[in-house]
């Protein structure tokens, strides 16, 4: 096989950023966050994405802010550097190569020029010891600078983020593993250590989890598996310390976090509950209960205005004052697991999957955003661990989205399944889903496959079971009643043999039910089992219809490596191979399947079309493991890539989960292109904080900066630039009262900003930023300047002498700006 | 922040009858109201003309009663021997009764002595009826004959002895004043008409008829007689169209509701079954306690009155529209303070400004305990088993069912225990109340012997439990039993074997 270089595989959706504690800048505009393998900068007032810093090539382990600049960031990866970058305009200054994995990275400002990082022992290659060095950053002009002067600082550390701290001006350092806690002292080079027993006789479990020291006093808390807090005082001896303890989590204490004063300390675990414990009284404490996920990091702001949360379903809570909730970011949830298949909600084209436990999210590739969580189990979720909670175990969608099917499970140790499954109906005026029915036990086992028919005329869902039965449900209609509800219509089996899969044809005439090793084919218009199909030996993994032109076909897969291809017209076997197919997946805007192997640790992928032996494109060591879940989403755009390799992409694309929950894509040249140059369009002014609106506006004025800078003569623009913002300005300060109503100046506004059709043919040959200009007057100029136009036709014809370009645009916008749109608007 | 979510209450599906149209309808009656009689009730009718009296024969005597009286409004006593069948006339002037004693007496409904009497019979006389053409009176005896009598005259027009046995029920054509329809003891129906000297149709019943009843087309005829009910099309020549045998006694009396929709039989097995007119299946059913020999509807179904063996006259009336809104607005809640200090009819002016107040969601008891984690409370809270199920079925999912049904004193064990003897073995909940069960026996395994109040409890437990699982197996057994049955009546039909459809 070739390896085509123009299809790419690339990371999609939200990488974790809950990974490592975010840092808010000291102006408090600004967030950043670890995120994969860059650094994501997010506006704290809006929550939206403003930009990234890219350059690590493998995960960022840490970001903190630069103690002798505060618009400057280092990030440490575990690619073995250190950056520095000036995050407002994502530019990086300066790459300093230790040689080594970090794991995190921590700085003081009593140590200029110094940062410290968790690094593996040197001589230890397995990566089971750590150790805290000190490692001086060279001062020297190149942006790539080797630092290999590493000093040692503590021994044995753990790699965790949270398990060292600064103390008071940075005089100290405590850092803590198992039941250890060691304080270094700068000043005297020296280190002690306090040990704890384990306690495991008494049912507590003393471990540490965290530490953090006060900023302003000697004092060190440390957090413990069992759920207590202790603030260490009088540390800097071995025999007399002192420490008292502070007990609410019932979990494990994950994170802490003194305030910048040090008047409040915020502890945060399993029980999503930001406690707000009062230094001075420490029997005071505050909660701030219901953010949702268990807390994994706690970062607070340098003026203590912020806080911060992460949390472990991969959002981030930015939290006003300690009490309100603010901005929440989220990423794509990453559970314990996606036991859904990928689907394709077919409304919205976002791709749905478990979220939060007990929801489904609502995901769109195209914006990599999370567009809503839909709750599904609707039941109190308990944050306490080693609890069996309901897992949404399966979804389908009916093929326009009308309706929703999920089925949820609960697997009791040692006791009966719970399964119940839930209908739900798309609410128009609502624009969610909305409960219809729920069956409780729709089957007396494990539901292992589920599918909506996607026949028009009917709304028919079908269930297998490891029961060893399928179950067809129909909505039955009830014309007095304005809803009807889902019923078993027809119970279907064949030997008591166990269903593992089912797929409906392309037109839903056919049903097909793998029964371990016997295809069966059934009419679901009459419940007539029509022929049974099998290969032994193995069993039925997975079965799939061909599509369009091959929709005569009927591939399975099976667990004894083959890949079966039926003709259902002749109901005899078209061609088989030996393949480990674990996943088989069909294209439902064209013939094109892929099927995904698994061989020696890594999954191939091959796409083909059933009719043909060939194989469109194949791709070896796709990834490790093997691939859970993939699936092909629509294009919202098509491609239009002739390339015979490459043309399998041009329709849909295809999303696949590798075990390590990576949602990986292919990418193709053409594609990429286009992300790019629509990514430079959207470069952002940071000087106004990032909001939809924004959006519309900055683009404007940036490439109104753009174009002054490309003009020949730029005094007599910069003399007319300012008016524009001023229109804009004079829109947006001028009293309510006075202006017209906000519909009329919506419209006006709406219209404003299309192009007239005739003024967009005239302006082919044109500059795009030409087109913004003309964007922003009004349409009641625009018939004049079109006479105009006309009018200066003639001369250049008959070649007089012609304008250059750029004079006749100026001369065109002396003659636009002089009755500022806004001013024809305030007269009416 | 997402709020607390209360616990979920599963529907369980109600067993036993479904809801249907017919079953609000018949239900809405209220409490029957009982009259005691002098002896056995044997006949009720209903006087066309407003306010709808009815005419109620027991015994030697006729009582006349209003819609909503209690006691009688009139009677007839001028009796010598059991009367029968006391009926009035269409326009309601005029009731005819047969007595045991061969008369035929006519009345005036405001008078007290008979206006005329009809001798001929030369038994007792069963049946009386009214032609339609008001001036002629039909009777049916013991003698074996039916006879006309004209009113005016108080003359004998004709006689038929045809039937072979007792006759005991009769009616005359609506629609024409010659035709009437006797059933007998011999089995027969027989139809006759008063312009020819012979009947004009025999229907054989093969049981003794008890009552006839002619639709209001008048094409179909009914006729009780036996544990049967059966169905005659007199257009098609008396072809027997239905036969229903929902009764496991004698069917003594018929009757149809208002709108011929429904058809009512009485029985003597103490029942009024409620028949669909369109395709006969019971629609509905009323339970009496005693057997029932006459019943009657008023007219708009407004009352439904049943006379018995044993002397006792049940009448239920309708629920009017304002009792069951009374009914409804009963379970409404009070108003809220302020609307109450406001006018409960408040209506905000147009210059009014709205401040509208964000709903507080109110938790149920239970639901706040869950939400403090105050587990074994919450427990305790819950009232209704449904609600108790749920509830332990949340502390189950939250994985401290243990510790709620632990640390309890006797009081409090013996209530659990209560709940579980009477709950356990409900199919509804036996999956959790299971595993509750169990967790107590092994809480409690250490204080057995210690309360004489929870051992009894428990034995009583222990004891439930095996009749129960005994039960199980017993069931088993039958189904094991029928689906051989079922297997072996099953028409043997060719499977194709799959092996051969295969092509490899």
């Amino acid at each position: 096989m070739v390896e085509h270089a123009e299809i790419r595989m690339v990371h999609r959706g939200g990488s974790k950023i809950n990974f490592r504690e975010p840092v808010i800048t000291n102006d408090s505009r600004f967030l950043l966050c670890a995120a994969g393998e860059s650094v994501n900068v997010y506006s704290t007032s809006t929550e939206e994405y403003v930009h990234d810093l890219q350059g690590h090539t493998d995960l960022v382990t840490g970001v903190v802010l630069n103690p002798s600049n505060h618009l400057q960031v280092y990030s440490c990866s575990a690619d073995g550097t250190v950056r520095l970058w000036d995050f407002t305009d994502a530019i990086l200054i300066k790459t300093f190569i230790i040689g080594y994995p970090i794991y995190s990275i921590y700085v003081s400002e009593k140590h200029g020029g110094v940062v410290f990082l968790v690094v593996p022992m040197a001589d230890y290659k397995s990566s089971e010891l750590f150790q805290l060095v000190a490692v001086h950053l060279p001062h020297s002009g190149d942006q790539e600078v080797e630092a290999r002067e590493l000093s040692a600082v503590l021994c044995d550390v753990s790699p965790h983020a949270g398990a060292a701290s600064f103390g008071r001006e940075g005089e100290y350092i405590a850092s803590v593993k198992g039941l250890q806690l060691e304080v270094f002292f700068f000043k005297k080079q020296k280190s002690y250590r306090f040990s704890l027993k384990s306690g495991m006789k008494k049912g507590a479990k003393n471990a540490f989890t965290c530490v953090s020291c006060h900023p302003k006093e000697d004092c060190i808390a440390t957090g413990h598996e069992d759920g207590k807090i202790r603030m260490w005082r009088n540390f800097n001896q071995k025999k007399e310390y002192t420490y008292s303890t502070l007990h609410w989590h019932h979990g494990a204490v994950n994170t802490l976090c003194f305030t910048p004063e040090g008047t409040n300390l915020l502890s945060g675990g399993i029980e999503s509950v930001l406690v707000h414990w009062h230094y001075t009284q420490e029997n005071q404490k505050d909660f701030l209960p219901r953010l949702g996920a268990a807390i994994t990091h706690i970062a607070v702001s340098p003026d203590g205005s912020l806080f911060s949360t992460s949390h472990s379903d991969n959002k981030i809570t930015i939290i006003q004052s300690c009490v309100k909730v603010s901005a929440v970011i989220q990423g794509l949830v990453k559970g314990d697991g996606v036991w859904t298949n990928l689907i394709i909600d077919p409304r919205s084209k976002a791709l749905v999957l478990n979220g939060k436990p007990g929801h489904l999210q609502f995901y769109s590739l195209h914006r990599d955003k999370q567009l809503y969580n839909l709750e599904i189990v609707q039941q109190e979720y308990i944050h306490e661990e080693g609890l069996d909670q309901f897992e949404v175990v399966n979804a389908a969608f009916d093929a326009r989205g009308n309706w929703l099917a999920t089925v949820e499970e609960r697997r009791k140790k040692g006791a009966e399944l719970e399964i119940t499954l839930k209908l739900w109906a798309y609410d128009e005026l609502t624009q969610s889903f909305v409960l219809n029915t729920t069956v409780t036990a729709p089957h007396e086992d494990q539901i292992t496959a589920m599918f909506f028919s996607p026949s028009p005329e009917t709304t028919m869902l079908v269930t297998t079971s490891l029961d060893g039965h399928f179950k067809a449900w129909l909505l039955a209609d009830h014309s007095d009643a304005n809803e009807g509800f889902w019923a078993c219509d027809f119970v279907g089996g064949y030997h008591l043999l166990k269903p593992g899969c089912c797929s409906f044809s392309a037109d839903g005439s056919l049903l097909s039910v793998g029964f371990q090793e016997v295809v069966t084919v059934w009419s679901p218009a009459s419940w007539e089992l029509l022929t049974t199909l099998s290969q032994p030996p193995g069993a039925i993994r997975d079965l799939c219809f061909g599509r369009l032109s091959c929709s005569k076909y009927l591939l399975g897969a099976s667990t004894k490596n083959q890949l079966c291809c039926w003709n259902l017209l002749t109901c005899s076997l078209e061609w088989s191979t030996p393949m480990d197919v674990s996943l088989l997946q069909a294209d439902p805007l064209s013939e094109n399947m892929a099927a995904f192997c698994s061989q020696s640790g890594s999954s191939d992928l091959f796409v083909f079309k059933p009719s043909e032996p060939r194989p469109l494109y194949s791709q070896k060591a796709l990834c490790t493991g093997k691939v859970q879940h993939a699936v092909f989403a629509p294009r919202d755009q098509m491609l239009e890539s002739c390339e015979e390799r490459t043309q399998w992409l041009n329709r849909s694309q295809l999303y696949f989960f590798t075990q390590h929950m990576d949602l990986l894509t292919f990418s193709t040249k053409t594609e990429e292109d286009r992300l790019l140059a629509s990514s430079k369009q959207l470069m952002v002014d940071d000087s106004v904080a990032v909001t939809p609106f924004y959006l519309l506006l900055g683009k404007h004025r940036g490439q109104q900066l753009e174009k002054q800078e490309a003009l020949t003569n730029p005094m007599a623009e910069r003399t007319q630039l300012p008016q524009g913002s001023i229109a804009i300005k004079e829109l947006l300060h001028t009293p309510a009262h006075v202006l017209p109503s906000a519909s009329f100046l919506c419209a006006m506004f709406v219209r404003s900003l299309l192009i007239s059709s005739s003024s967009a043919r005239e302006e082919k040959e044109h500059e795009e930023g030409e087109r913004e200009k003309e964007e922003e007057d009004s349409e009641g100029e625009a018939d004049p300047r079109l006479g105009e136009s006309a009018a200066w036709g003639p001369p250049e014809e008959f070649g007089a002498p012609a304008l250059t370009k750029a004079q006749e645009r100026e001369l065109r916008k002396v003659k636009t700006f002089d009755h500022s749109w806004l001013s024809s608007l305030l007269d009416c | 922040m997402a709020s607390f979510k209360s616990t979920k209450i599963p529907i369980y599906p109600k067993l036993g009858e479904k809801v249907t149209p017919d079953t609000l309808y018949w239900k809405n009656y209220k409490a029957p109201v009982q009259i005691k009689e002098f002896g056995a009730v044997t006949s009720i009718d209903f006087s066309s003309l407003a306010p709808h009296n009815y005419a109620v024969t027991a015994s030697t005597r006729i009582h006349i009663y209003g819609p909503f009286s209690t006691e009688p409004v009139k009677t007839f006593t001028r009796f010598k021997d059991t009367a029968y069948s006391g009926k009035f006339r269409s326009d309601g002037q005029l009731l005819v009764a047969g007595c045991e004693d061969s008369m035929v007496r006519l009345f005036d409904v405001s008078g007290k002595v008979a206006l005329r009497v009809f001798k001929g019979h030369t038994k007792g006389v069963h049946v009386t009826d009214f032609t339609s053409d008001c001036y002629h009176i039909l009777t049916g005896s013991d003698d074996y004959t039916c006879r006309l009598w004209d009113i005016p005259n108080s003359t004998e027009l004709t006689s038929y002895k045809e039937h072979t046995d007792y006759i005991r029920c009769g009616i005359t054509s609506k629609l024409n004043r010659d035709i009437f329809i006797t059933g007998s003891y011999d089995h027969t129906l027989r139809m006759f008409d008063a312009r020819v000297e012979k009947s004009v149709m025999t229907m054989d019943h093969s049981q003794p008829v008890e009552s006839v009843l002619l639709y209001p087309s008048e094409g179909l005829l009914v006729s009780a007689g036996g544990r049967y009910v059966k169905v005659w099309d007199l257009l098609k020549g008396g072809q027997p169209l239905v036969s229903l045998k929902n009764h496991h006694k004698t069917v003594t009396c018929l009757s149809l509701s208002s709108n011929g929709q429904r058809l009512l039989s009485a029985s003597l097995d103490r029942h009024v079954k409620i028949y669909n007119t369109t395709n006969y299946k019971v629609v509905h059913n009323f339970d009496y306690a005693a057997s029932i020999l006459s019943l009657a509807l008023a007219p708009d179904d407004e009352s439904i009155v049943v006379g018995m063996t044993n002397g006792v006259l049940s009448i239920k009336h309708r629920k009017s529209p304002e009792e069951k809104r009374e009914m409804a607005g009963k379970q409404r809640m009070q108003p809220v303070y302020r609307i109450f200090v406001k006018g409960r009819n408040y209506v905000p002016k147009k210059d009014d400004f709205l401040v509208s107040k964000p709903v507080k969601s109110h938790l149920a008891k239970y639901d706040k305990q869950l939400k403090k984690f105050n587990i074994s409370k919450a427990l305790d809270t819950a009232l209704e088993p449904e609600i108790t199920v749920a509830v332990m079925k949340e502390l189950d999912r939250r994985g401290t069912l243990k510790n709620a049904l632990a640390g309890r004193d006797e009081q409090n064990l013996s209530q659990l225990l209560n709940f579980l003897i009477g709950n356990v073995v409900d199919p509804r909940f036996t999956p959790v109340l299971v595993t509750a069960t169990e967790m107590i026996l092994d809480i409690y395994q250490a204080v057995v012997g210690q309360s004489s109040v929870v051992d009894r409890q428990l034995v009583r437990l222990q004891e439930l439990v095996e009749r129960e699982v005994d039960y199980q197996q017993d069931l088993l057994e039958v189904l094991g039993m029928l689906d051989t049955l079922f297997a072996a009546s099953l028409p043997r039909k060719e499977v194709p074997c799959p092996g051969s459809k295969t092509v490899l």
